[in-house]
C-alpha cells in the first residue's frame, strides 16, 4: 500500500533551482510515468522520492507519513536503475536476494523467493552467473528481480529500458506492464520515451525545465494538451504547429487562407494552430485546401509519412494509414480536420479544445 | 569480439622490445645474485664474467648467521608492514570521502596535500629530525612508521580516490535502496570492489617504506633498530666493501617484496567491476 503525496516540492543545487512547486498525488497502485526532455528534472524528482537526493523544500508523504528525513532503506521502496547497478562480485541469486540478506530474512524464505523471481523472469538457468557473464537484457531482468524480490510498497524505475535494443525494449516494456498488473503496486517510471509513457502509464506527468506542465491520462494529454510543449512532446510524429492570426470563429493562415473553426469562441486570441500529422487529409489540390508539395515520402507499409512543404506556410508532416500512392515532388491538397485542431495563445498556453459534436 | 589480424613483423618487434626492456630492467638484479654467489676470492679476478667458475652460498650463510642482518630484516618488515597498513587504512578513508562527499574545505585539503608533495625530502630532513628528537622518539621504529605514513598518505589518498571514483555511485545507491546503511553499502559492496585498489596501495607503500634510506639513516643510529637499507651500509667499512655479503643481503631483501607482490597480485587484476553497469 503506498499513496504518495508530493507537496510544493522544490529542489535547489546552490542557487540553481532544478524543480519548482511540484504538487502531485499518487494513488495506491497507480502507474505514474514522469516524462520530459533531458535536464527537465524527472530523474531528480525520482531520486527525491527514493531518498537518494535531499528535498530542499516542501513535503513528501507516503501513506500520510512524512518521508523527507527518512533514509532510503526505511522507505521500503525498490528502485531499478538505468545502469542496472548490479553488484559485480555477487552471482545472480545473491544479487536478487541481497535485500533479504541485509534484512536478515530467513535463508529458506530467501531461497524460495529468489527461485520464484528467477522463474518469473526466466533466469533460473543463470542464478549462479556473475553479472559480467550476462547479456544486457538478462542484466535488466536481474535488476527487476532484485526489485520485486522483497515485495516493496512501491517501485521506482529510472529509464530502465534505455540501454536495451529496440526489440528487447518492447519485450521488457510488456513485462513491466504485466508486473504492474500482477503486483498492483504503486510504480513511478521515468523515461524520455513517450511511447513507453503512453503505453505504460495510468497517468503521465510531463515535466519541462523543472515545472510540471501537465498531469493526465495518456489520452488526455494526446487529446487535450495544456500547452504547446505538451502538444509537441506527446504524440509521434510530432504535432505540426503553424503561425496564424486569430479571427472570429476561425483563423487566418500565413498564406492568407481562412480556416473556419465554427462553435469556438476563443479564436481571436490564437497565435498558433496545432494539427497532428494524422489529422490532415490528403485531397486533390483545389480551392479551400492547402496546396503542398511532397518533399520526402516514407512508405512504412502500415502507414505513409509524407513530409510536405505547404505553399507560403512552411514544412508540415502528414501521416496516413495504409499505403498512399504519392511520390516525391507530387502536388497535393491538404484538408485540416478542424475538429482535431488545437489553438495556442501567445506564450504557448492551449485555448480550450473545440466543442465536440455528438458522435 | 572480432579477431584482429596483426602483422607478424609487428608482433616480433613487440617481443623484441619487451625482451630488451626486460634485459635492461632485470640485469642489475641478475648481477646482484651473481655476485652474491661468487666466492670472495673470485670477485675481482672474474669480475666481469657472466657466470663465476665456482659458486658458493657462503655469503648467505655469513649474512644470516654471523651478522645482524636478520634483525635489520625484522625491523624493516615491521616498519614496512606497519606503514603499509596504517597508510592504506587512512588513505582508503580519505579517498572515499574525497570521492563521495562534498564538504567545506575539500579543495583546500587537496591543495595542501599536493603542496606537501612538492618539496624535496632533503629540505625537511632537519626539521623532522628536530621534531622527532624533541619527542624523544629517535631510534624508535614507531617514529619511522609515523614519518613514512605522513609522507605516503597524500599519494595513497589520490590513488584510492581514483579507485573509488571508478566504482559507479549507482552501486551504493542500489545497496541503500536494498536496505543497507551507507556503512553497510561500503562494507558489503564497495569494499570488495576496491580490493585491487587496496592491493595496489599496499604494494606501493610497502615498497616505498621497504627501500627508504634517508629518514632511516637520520632517525636511527642504534644498531638494534636499524632497518635493512641502513644495515646494508654496515657492509661498507672504512677500508673495504664486503661486496659478496652485501649482495647476498640485497638478494635476501628482495624476497619479502616478491612475496608481497605475489600475494597481492591477484587483487591487482583489473576488471573486477565489469558487469556492474552497462558494459
Amino acid at each position: 500500500m503506498a499513496r504518495m503525496e508530493l507537496k510544493d516540492l522544490v529542489k535547489r543545487y546552490g542557487a540553481v533551482e532544478v524543480l519548482r512547486d511540484i504538487n502531485l498525488d499518487i494513488a495506491d497502485g497507480e502507474f505514474i510515468v514522469l516524462v520530459g526532455p533531458s535536464g527537465c528534472g524527472k530523474s531528480t524528482l525520482l531520486r527525491m522520492i527514493a531518498g537518494l537526493e535531499p528535498i530542499t523544500e516542501g513535503d513528501f508523504l507516503i501513506d500520510g507519513a512524512r518521508m523527507n528525513d527518512v533514509s532510503p532503506r526505511d522507505r521500503d521502496i525498490a528502485m531499478v536503475f538505468q545502469s542496472y547497478a548490479l553488484y559485480p562480485h555477487m552471482d545472480v541469486a545473491r544479487n536478487m536476494g541481497f535485500s533479504m540478506e541485509i534484512r536478515r530474512d530467513p535463508v529458506d524464505e530467501k531461497k524460495t523467493r529468489v527461485a520464484q523471481a528467477a522463474e518469473t523472469l526466466g533466469l533460473t538457468a543463470l542464478t549462479d552467473r556473475l553479472p559480467k557473464a550476462l547479456s544486457g537484457g538478462q542484466r535488466q531482468r536481474v535488476a527487476m528481480g532484485r526489485a520485486i524480490i522483497r515485495d516493496p510498497r512501491a517501485f521506482l524505475f529510472d529509464e530502465p529500458l534505455s540501454n536495451l535494443d529496440a526489440a528487447l525494449r518492447v519485450e521488457m516494456r510488456l513485462e513491466i506492464a504485466r508486473l504492474h498488473q500482477r503486483l498492483g503496486a504503486t510504480m513511478i517510471y521515468v523515461t524520455h520515451d513517450q511511447v513507453e509513457a503512453l503505453t505504460l502509464a495510468d497517468r503521465i506527468v510531463v515535466l519541462n525545465g523543472g515545472d510540471i506542465q501537465q498531469v493526465g491520462s495518456p489520452l488526455d494529454l494526446y487529446e487535450r494538451p495544456a500547452n504547446k510543449f505538451v502538444a509537441q512532446f506527446i504524440g509521434s510524429p510530432t504535432m505540426n504547429v503553424i503561425p496564424v492570426t486569430g479571427g472570429v470563429e476561425g483563423v487566418t493562415l500565413a498564406n492568407g487562407q481562412w480556416l473556419g473553426l465554427p462553435m469556438r469562441e476563443n479564436t481571436p486570441f490564437a497565435t498558433e494552430l496545432g494539427i497532428r500529422p494524422e489529422h490532415l487529409d490528403v485531397v486533390d489540390p483545389g480551392p479551400n485546401v492547402l496546396t503542398a508539395t511532397a518533399d520526402v515520402v516514407e512508405h512504412l507499409g502500415s502507414d505513409t509519412n509524407i513530409y510536405v512543404n505547404v505553399d507560403k506556410v512552411g514544412p508540415m508532416m502528414v501521416r496516413k494509414h495504409g499505403n498512399i500512392p504519392i511520390a516525391t515532388g507530387d502536388k497535393l491538397g491538404l484538408r485540416v480536420m478542424t475538429e482535431n485542431a488545437h489553438l495556442f495563445a501567445k506564450g504557448g498556453a492551449a485555448l480550450p479544445a473545440p466543442v465536440r459534436q455528438a458522435a | 569480439m572480432s579477431v584482429t589480424r596483426t602483422n607478424p613483423a609487428l608482433t616480433l618487434g613487440k617481443y623484441v622490445a619487451l625482451l630488451a626492456y626486460l634485459l635492461f630492467a632485470l640485469f642489475p638484479l641478475y648481477w646482484l645474485v651473481k655476485i652474491a654467489i661468487t666466492p670472495d676470492r673470485l670477485i675481482f679476478t672474474e669480475g666481469t664474467d657472466l657466470w663465476p667458475s665456482t659458486t658458493t652460498l657462503d655469503n648467505f650463510r655469513t649474512v644470516i648467521f654471523q651478522t645482524d642482518f636478520m634483525a635489520f630484516f625484522g625491523n624493516s618488515l615491521y616498519v614496512s608492514l606497519g606503514t603499509a597498513a596504517v597508510t592504506t587504512i587512512l588513505a582508503a578513508g580519505a579517498g572515499y570521502a574525497f570521492s563521495r562527499f562534498d564538504f567545506g574545505g575539500k579543495k583546500i585539503i587537496v591543495a595542501v596535500m599536493l603542496i606537501t608533495q612538492m618539496f624535496p625530502l632533503l629540505m625537511i630532513i632537519a626539521p623532522i629530525y628536530k621534531i622527532v628528537a624533541s619527542l624523544g622518539m629517535l631510534n624508535s621504529l614507531t617514529s619511522l612508521i609515523v614519518v613514512y605514513t605522513a609522507f605516503n598518505i597524500p599519494f595513497a589518498t589520490f590513488l584510492m580516490q581514483s579507485f573509488f571514483d571508478a566504482i559507479p555511485k549507482d552501486l551504493e545507491e542500489a545497496a541503500m535502496m536494498d536496505g543497507c546503511t551507507r556503512f553497510q553499502a561500503l562494507r558489503k559492496v564497495i569494499l570488495p570492489l576496491t580490493l585491487p585498489g587496496l592491493g595496489a596501495t599496499l604494494g606501493f607503500v610497502f615498497t616505498a617504506a621497504w627501500s627508504e634510506l634517508l629518514f632511516a639513516l637520520m632517525l636511527i643510529s642504534d644498531n638494534e633498530s636499524m632497518t635493512f637499507p641502513v644495515g646494508l651500509l654496515t657492509f661498507v667499512s672504512r677500508f673495504s666493501v664486503d661486496w659478496g655479503q652485501m649482495m647476498a643481503a640485497g638478494s635476501l631483501a628482495l624476497i619479502p617484496s616478491c612475496l608481497f607482490f605475489i600475494f597481492i597480485q591477484r587483487y591487482l587484476v583489473q576488471g573486477l567491476t565489469s558487469g556492474a553497469v552497462k558494459g
